[in-house]
C-alpha cells in the first residue's frame, strides 16, 4: 500500500515532536525511520497507525492509496502494529493472542471456529512457533514473544505493517537473528512495512529506504547506500557511522585545519569563512613520516586490534581526538607504539559550511 | 529438610522469623483456638442444636447474602471510583481520594448512626424513598448499604495499583487489532484486573461478614428478619451463654475461611497461569 504523509505537525505542550513532515512510502517497500530519541520517529509511526492525532490546527493529512485516513480510528485502518514491549495479552495463551483480532470481528465477518484454528496455526507456522500455541506469553523468551506479536499483527491481514523498535528490548544476538529473519519474512510476504529504530546498523541492514529524522524533521530519505555514503546534512553524517569532525577555515581555494592546508578549488571566494570537515575512520591512514602538507601530526593514545579492523585513537597537538580504522595487515605492518607521534592522512573528506549546511559540497579528496 | 534460609546481605532471619511466629500466635492463632476450646464445652448435639436453630440459620442466610451483595455492589462501584481516581485528572481529586478512606477511619458506630439518620423514615433520603415503597432502614437493604459503606475502601485501594500497572500498550494493541471499547474492556482490562478485583472483593466480603457496629443501628435487629449473626453472638453473651456464642462464632469463622480460601484459590489459579505456571 502507498502511504502519503503530508505536512504533519504534532506538538506535546511546548515540544514540537513533528514539524511539518511529509513522506511518501511506496507499495511493498520496507522503510526504516531512523533517528535519536526525541527525533519524532515513533510519533510519526503512531500517527500513521492512528494511535496519535495530529495537531488541531494542522492542515496535514495521511492518505493510504490516495484515500484520506486522517480521521479514521486505528482499528479501521487495516494496519498491523508491533510494539517494542510486545504488548501481548498476558492472560491469554499464544493461540488466543493471535486469534484475538479474528474473534473481535463483527459477527458477519467473523470466521467460524475451524477457520480461526486454521488461520492461527498458519500464522504461528509462519513465525516458526507452531508448537507453542498453548503456552502463555510469560513462558516465552523475548524473541519468541516478539514473533508472536508479529503473528498477531499479521492476523488482521494488514495492508501495512508498522514496527516500533521491535527488537529494542532484546539481547544483541537475538536482535541480529530476528533482524535478518524479518528481512526474509518481508521478502516472502511483501507487505508494506515501516520500522522505527534508533540503531543505524539495524536500519542499514534491513531497510530498502531509510528516513533519517532529527528534531521533528526529516533530514534525508534515501537507500542505505545513499544515506551512508552521500549524507545530505551534517546531522546524517554524524549520526550514521563513526566520523571525525574538525573545525577549520576555508577561503581562496584553500582549506586550513590547524597547521595543515588543503587545496579546495570548489570554494574560490576570497572571503574566508569557518567550515566543518568530516572524515570517516576508514578513510584515514597513518604514516610514519610526513610526505607533504596534507598530513596532520598526532600522538597515538590507544590501539584496539580486536575485530575485523584495528581502531587507533590519536590526539592532535590541539587535543582534538582522531579515530582511525586500519586493515589488520596494515596495522601489523606499522607496529605502532603508544604515545608515538605519527602523521594522519585523509583519502577523502566532506566539507559543510555552517550557514549553508543543507547543501553539501562535493566529496573532496585531500 | 526444608531449606528455610537463603543467603541474604541483611542478617536477622532467625530473629524476625521468630518474632513473626510469636506475634501471630499471640494476636491471631491463640485467640482463635480459644474459640474452639470454648465451643467444645458443648456436646455435639448441643452444638448442632445451637448452630442450626431456626433463628440462627436465618441470621446466617441474612449475613452471608447481604455481605455477598454488598461485596458485589462494591466491586462494581469501587471499580468505577478506582478507575476515575487513577485514569483522570480533575479538580478536587485529592479530596475525593481522602474521602475513600473515611469508612476505614470512622468508628463504625458513628457511621451506623449517620446512615440510620439519613435512611430512616424522616431522614434526608428516607423521606423520599419510603413513599416509593423502598424501605432502607430496619430492612436488609439498609444492612447492605452499611456493609458496602465499610467495605468500599478495600476494593478501591486494592484496585488502584493494579489499574496503574495496566499495560497501556495492550489497550492500544487491542484497539488496533479491531476491538471496540467494550471488547477491550471485557476481554483485556477486566481479565488483567481480575486478581486484584478478587482480592478486593474477598476483603470487602470478609469485612462485611464481620461488621457489627454500623449494621446493628440500621438493621433494627428483628429476629428472623434483620438480625445478623454477630448480633446473635452478642445477645448470647448478654445471656451468659458463652458456649452458645462461641459455637455460632465457630461456624462464622469456618464459613468465612472457606469463602476466602476459595477466592484465594481462584485468584492464585488466574495469576499463576498468566505468570507462567501450568
Amino acid at each position: 500500500m502507498n502511504i502519503d504523509v503530508r505536512s504533519i505537525t504534532r506538538s506535546f505542550g511546548a515540544f514540537r515532536a513533528l514539524n511539518d513532515v511529509s513522506l511518501n512510502i511506496r507499495e511493498g517497500e520496507l522503510v526504516a525511520l531512523l533517528g535519536p530519541s526525541g527525533s519524532g520517529k515513533t510519533t510519526l509511526l503512531r500517527i500513521i497507525a492512528g494511535l496519535e492525532t495530529i495537531d488541531a490546527g494542522c492542515e496535514g493529512s495521511i492518505a493510504f492509496d490516495g484515500h484520506d485516513v486522517t480521521d479514521r480510528p486505528a482499528g479501521k485502518r487495516g494496519v498491523g502494529f508491533v510494539f517494542q514491549h510486545y504488548a501481548l495479552f498476558r492472560h491469554m495463551t499464544v493461540f488466543e493472542n493471535v486469534a484475538f483480532p479474528l474473534r473481535v470481528r463483527k459477527k458477519k465477518h467473523r470466521p467460524v471456529e475451524a477457520e480461526i484454528q486454521r488461520r492461527v496455526q498458519e500464522l504461528l507456522d509462519l513465525v516458526q512457533l507452531g508448537g507453542l500455541a498453548k503456552r502463555f506469553p510469560a513462558q516465552l523468551s523475548g524473541g519468541q514473544r516478539q514473533r508472536i506479536a508479529l503473528a498477531r499483527a499479521l492476523a488482521v491481514e494488514p495492508r501495512v505493517l508498522l514496527l516500533d523498535e521491535p527488537f529494542g528490548a532484546l539481547d544483541a544476538q537475538v536482535r541480529q537473528e530476528l533482524r535478518s529473519w524479518l528481512r526474509r519474512l518481508h521478502d516472502e510476504i511483501h507487505v508494506t512495512s515501516v520500522l522505527v529504530t534508533h540503531d543505524q546498523e539495524e536500519a542499514l541492514e534491513v531497510a530498502d529506504r531509510i528516513v533519517v529524522m532529527n528534531k521533528g524533521r526529516i533530514e534525508q530519505v534515501g537507500s542505505p547506500e545513499e544515506v551512508f555514503h552521500h549524507p545530505a546534512t551534517e546531522f546524517v553524517m554524524e549520526f550514521l557511522g563513526q566520523v571525525n569532525v574538525f573545525h577549520g577555515r576555508i577561503g581562496d581555494g584553500v582549506a586550513r585545519l590547524g597547521e595543515m592546508t588543503i587545496d579546495y578549488p570548489s570554494y574560490p571566494h576570497a572571503e574566508e569563512r569557518a567550515a566543518t570537515f568530516y572524515m570517516r575512520p576508514h578513510e584515514l591512514d597513518i604514516l610514519r613520516t610526513a610526505n607533504g602538507p596534507g598530513q596532520l601530526a598526532a600522538q597515538v593514545v590507544r590501539m584496539n586490534p580486536a575485530g575485523s579492523s584495528a581502531k587507533v585513537t590519536l590526539q592532535t597537538r590541539e587535543g582534538t581526538p582522531i579515530i582511525v580504522e586500519l586493515p589488520l595487515d596494515r596495522y601489523r605492518e606499522l607496529s605502532l607504539q603508544r604515545n608515538e607521534y605519527v602523521f594522519v592522512q585523509s583519502r577523502a573528506a566532506r566539507v559543510f559550511l555552517p550557514d549553508a549546511s543543507s547543501e553539501a559540497l562535493p566529496d573532496y579528496a585531500i | 529438610m526444608l531449606a528455610f534460609r537463603k543467603y541474604s546481605v541483611l542478617p536477622g532471619f532467625r530473629i524476625t522469623f521468630g518474632f513473626t511466629v510469636t506475634y501471630l500466635s499471640l494476636m491471631v492463632l491463640i485467640p482463635l483456638s480459644a474459640l474452639f476450646v470454648k465451643a467444645s464445652g458443648l456436646t455435639w448435639t448441643q452444638f448442632l442444636e445451637t448452630v442450626t436453630n431456626a433463628r440462627v440459620m436465618a441470621s446466617y442466610r441474612l449475613t452471608f447474602a447481604t455481605a455477598l451483595l454488598a461485596a458485589c455492589v462494591n466491586a462494581v462501584f469501587g471499580f468505577i471510583v478506582a478507575w476515575t481516581l487513577v485514569r483522570y485528572r480533575f479538580p478536587g481529586k485529592r479530596l475525593i481520594d481522602a474521602v475513600v478512606d473515611l469508612p476505614f477511619a470512622m468508628p463504625t458506630a458513628v457511621s451506623g448512626i449517620a446512615l440510620t439518620a439519613i435512611y430512616s423514615k424522616n431522614g434526608w433520603m428516607g423521606q423520599y424513598l419510603e413513599p416509593l415503597g423502598i424501605k432502607v432502614a430496619f430492612a436488609p437493604l439498609g444492612i447492605i448499604i452499611a456493609m458496602a459503606f465499610v467495605g468500599l475502601p478495600f476494593i478501591v485501594r486494592t484496585l488502584e495499583p493494579a489499574i496503574q500497572d495496566l499495560d497501556k500498550e495492550a489497550e492500544e494493541a487491542a484497539a488496533i487489532l479491531g476491538a471496540n471499547r467494550l471488547q477491550t474492556f471485557l476481554r483485556i482490562i477486566i481479565p488483567s484486573l481480575m486478581p486484584a478485583l478478587l482480592t478486593g472483593f474477598a476483603q470487602s466480603f470478609a469485612r462485611a461478614i464481620g461488621e457489627y457496629g454500623s449494621v446493628v443501628f440500621i438493621s433494627g435487629n428483628m429476629p428472623m428478619r434483620t438480625e445478623i449473626s454477630s448480633l446473635l453472638i452478642v445477645s448470647k453473651l448478654d445471656q451468659h451463654d458463652t458456649a452458645g456464642a462461641t459455637a455460632i462464632a465457630c461456624v462464622l469463622l469456618v464459613a468465612s475461611f472457606v469463602v476466602l480460601g476459595t477466592v484465594n484459590a481462584v485468584q492464585w489459579y488466574i495469576s499463576h497461569r498468566s505468570r507462567g505456571g501450568n
